[in-house]
């Protein structure tokens, strides 16, 4: 393939990967923290709904309308992750039973509420190329042709990598995920903390939702974003909860998807449900590979620097916390 | 059990309360609705045979689900499991349909349909014993892949003379559908085969050994481990019972409702009946009734785009406000009791009774 057909393939994967950046980097800080937001198919898909709803309905009041469309979304993410970090931290249920339920529930909601608004035209976010660095040959058409919120997914990539790893909050973040009780014992407190993060969490899954109604899947209908919210969770996975691998998964699902749309023209042969499917078997075995020794025993053969290198590029360990009950008193 | 039952009907008090609100703001009256919805399940005789249909794969997922609950999983993987189970059936009816007697093809396709579901189940067991990934992942997983190799095979090696599409394969002959009462959709030896789950479930999760060895290995793995219970068997067979009974539901989808393969043939069933699990606890004993709501809820809701211009999922979101409220009122009867509460009501009226003096 040459680069003239490799860079619209690349375009279109940014673009699909742009809301799934919001959604899995919100997944992430949640799931750092301790906590699963397994709901995040119906907080995507609920809150895709009601950010096209609260767009379309103050679309005559300018570009304010997309605003309040984003922060509705983002409204709707916290509301539901606030249901799940009461019932899980507060109430020491299972975190998973009520973010599956919460999953089923506002994906029906979603339906039941957005009727009104299936399949009409709504707003938009408008393109906005960067000056000058669009000129860049390249580079410029990928990566600074497209609109703020693409722009601002690179900025929370960043940034939530540099408050994981540099800063001092983003230790605490680590350590309450990892040993609640010895963050306890320093005088952190857990539960607020994870209510923070678990919230916060659910505001970017909420923008994520957004991001498909009111740009990279415009609109709204039945179900609109299916699937998105699952696909996130696998690529948290993947990413083995680091920011800048998950940013990286996600990019790399966008290439699959866009291959797929390729593919079928070009080779036929290959069934497309491959390309849909792949994520998954890809972070089962990443999985399997990794928490299990046998990786571990494979890799001591191997020279030391190469074996660093490959631990830390697809090793995929959960926080240690991740999912348990913290008893604090 | 009074403070717990206490809890449960407030619980469900307010799951209703919230519904209603959401209804009336949506400007559709409660009323109208119960009444279309009790119409849709139970107006005609079609309507009840179809929930009755309906709840035949019901009882099966949701007993399968009692025995991964009990041992402490969490079998998100069910979905997976009925669509494997379809695709696995639909091979004896494929190759023999024409070649062996209708009824012994239809054994088969029932009988690999439940080998089928418990090897997916397994394969989701032996990740989560053997690979130790999360169950919840690896079954999450495991639901695209079988539904992605549906797809494979409608489009690909079992498309339709013609043209493939999402409509599914080639419906197949008559002779192979699963006999029904009287032009309705009841198909007695669906329901029965549910029923029989219920049966068994109760039976061995109550009265055997296994079912008491199980509820050890979920409530403690570790120290079922400790005592010399084999936890891994356990497991592992909770993963294959749990299977087995969502391939028969799906060999049923195959045989009973669809008669062909079609794209995402589990039809969120197993999904319904994680809910009903959940709803349920641990009581198999509950199984029916609530099985038997949900499945009337979710027939009886095709009624309100008809009469009302409201969506179906009307339903979907009744089952999930009762069960989120059940989970979140089974947690306030375990941290709040109801002394504490009104030992923070006393407090707080002290307060207000020193304000003023």
């Amino acid at each position: 393939m040459e680069a003239a057909q490799i860079l619209p393939i690349l375009s279109v994967a940014i673009a699909t990967s742009t809301p799934l950046i919001f959604a899995c980097l919100g997944e992430t800080i949640t799931e750092r923290a301790g906590v699963i937001n397994l709901s995040a198919e119906g907080t995507v898909m609920l809150a895709a709904m009601t950010g096209f709803a609260v767009a379309k309905t103050t679309e005559n009041w300018g570009d304010i309308s997309l605003l309040l469309g984003f922060a509705s979304a983002a409204i709707v993410g916290v509301l539901i992750a606030l249901v799940v970090a009461f019932g899980a931290l507060t109430l020491k249920q299972s975190q998973e039973a009520i973010g599956f339920v919460l999953a089923l529930l506002c994906a029906d909601l979603s339906s039941f509420l957005g009727s009104n608004f299936v399949r009409i035209p709504g707003p938009t976010v408008p393109s906005f190329p960067i000056p000058w660095l669009k000129d860049i040959p390249l580079l410029g058409a990928l990566f600074f042709q497209s609109d703020l919120l693409v722009y601002t997914s690179y900025l929370l990539i960043f940034l939530t990598a540099v408050y994981f790893y540099r800063t001092r909050a983003g230790l605490m973040l680590r350590a309450i995920g990892e040993q609640p009780a010895a963050a306890f014992a320093r005088g952190t407190n857990v539960i607020l903390m994870r209510y923070f993060y678990t919230l916060l969490g659910g505001a970017l899954m909420g923008i994520a939702g957004a991001a498909f109604a009111l740009d990279f899947k415009a609109g709204w209908s039945h179900r609109h974003t299916a699937g998105y919210g699952w696909i996130a969770l696998a690529i948290v996975i993947f990413g083995g909860w680091n920011p800048l691998r998950v940013a990286l998964s996600c990019y790399l699902f966008g290439i699959l998807q866009s291959l797929a749309s390729v593919a079928q023209s070009t080779i036929p042969d290959v069934p497309t449900q491959v390309f849909t499917v792949a994520p998954f078997v890809l972070m089962i075995l990443l999985l399997v590979l990794t928490s299990s020794d046998r990786l571990a025993i494979l890799l001591k053969r191997l020279p030391p620097i190469v074996s660093r290198i490959t631990t830390q590029t697809i090793q995929s360990i959960p926080p240690a916390a991740l999912g348990k009950v913290f008893e604090q008193d | 059990m009074t403070k717990s039952f206490f809890y449960q009907i407030s619980s469900f008090a307010i799951a209703l309360i919230i519904l209603t609100g959401m209804i009336l703001l949506s400007g559709a009256s409660p009323l109208a609705i119960i009444a279309s919805m009790w119409g849709g399940a139970f107006g005609t005789l079609d309507q009840v045979a179809r929930v009755v249909s309906t709840l035949a794969p019901l009882l099966l997922c949701a007993s399968g689900l009692l025995f991964t609950f009990t041992a402490g999983l969490y079998n998100l993987g069910i979905e997976g499991q009925i669509s494997f189970g379809a695709i696995v059936a639909m091979i004896p009816i494929r190759l023999f349909q024409d070649v062996l007697p209708p009824a012994l093809v239809i054994v088969l396709a029932i009988g690999l349909g439940g080998v089928g579901g418990a090897l997916w189940g397994l394969l989701a067991g032996a990740l989560n014993v053997y690979g130790r990934v999360n169950e919840i992942f690896a079954g999450l997983g495991l639901n695209f892949v079988a539904d992605g190799l549906a797809l494979y095979l409608i489009f690909g090696p079992w498309k339709k003379e013609g043209v493939a599409s999402m409509s599914g394969t080639e419906t197949f002959h008559e002779s192979l559908w699963l006999p029904t009462l009287a032009n309705t959709d009841i198909s007695p030896i669906s329901l029965l085969l549910g029923i029989a789950a219920v049966v068994i479930t109760l039976v061995v999760l109550r009265g055997t050994h296994f079912g008491l060895q199980l509820r050890a290995v979920g409530q403690n793995l570790r120290a079922s481990y400790v005592l010399g219970i084999p936890s891994t068997r356990q497991l592992l067979s909770a993963f294959a019972i749990c299977g087995s009974f969502a391939g028969l539901a799906g060999s049923l989808q195959v045989l009973a409702v669809y008669h062909r393969l079609i794209p995402s043939v589990s039809s969120n069933l197993g999904f319904l009946a994680l809910l009903v699990a959940m709803l349920i606890g641990l009581n198999a004993l509950l199984i029916l009734p609530v099985a038997f709501f949900f499945s009337a809820l979710n027939v009886g809701s095709l009624q309100l785009p008809l009469e009302l211009n409201l969506e179906s999922s009307l339903a979907g979101v009744i089952q999930g406000m009762l069960v989120l409220f059940a989970l979140l009122g089974r947690g306030l009867s375990e941290t709040l009791p109801p002394q504490a509460i009104r030992r923070q009501i006393a407090i707080w009226f002290d307060k207000k009774q020193t304000a003023k003096g």
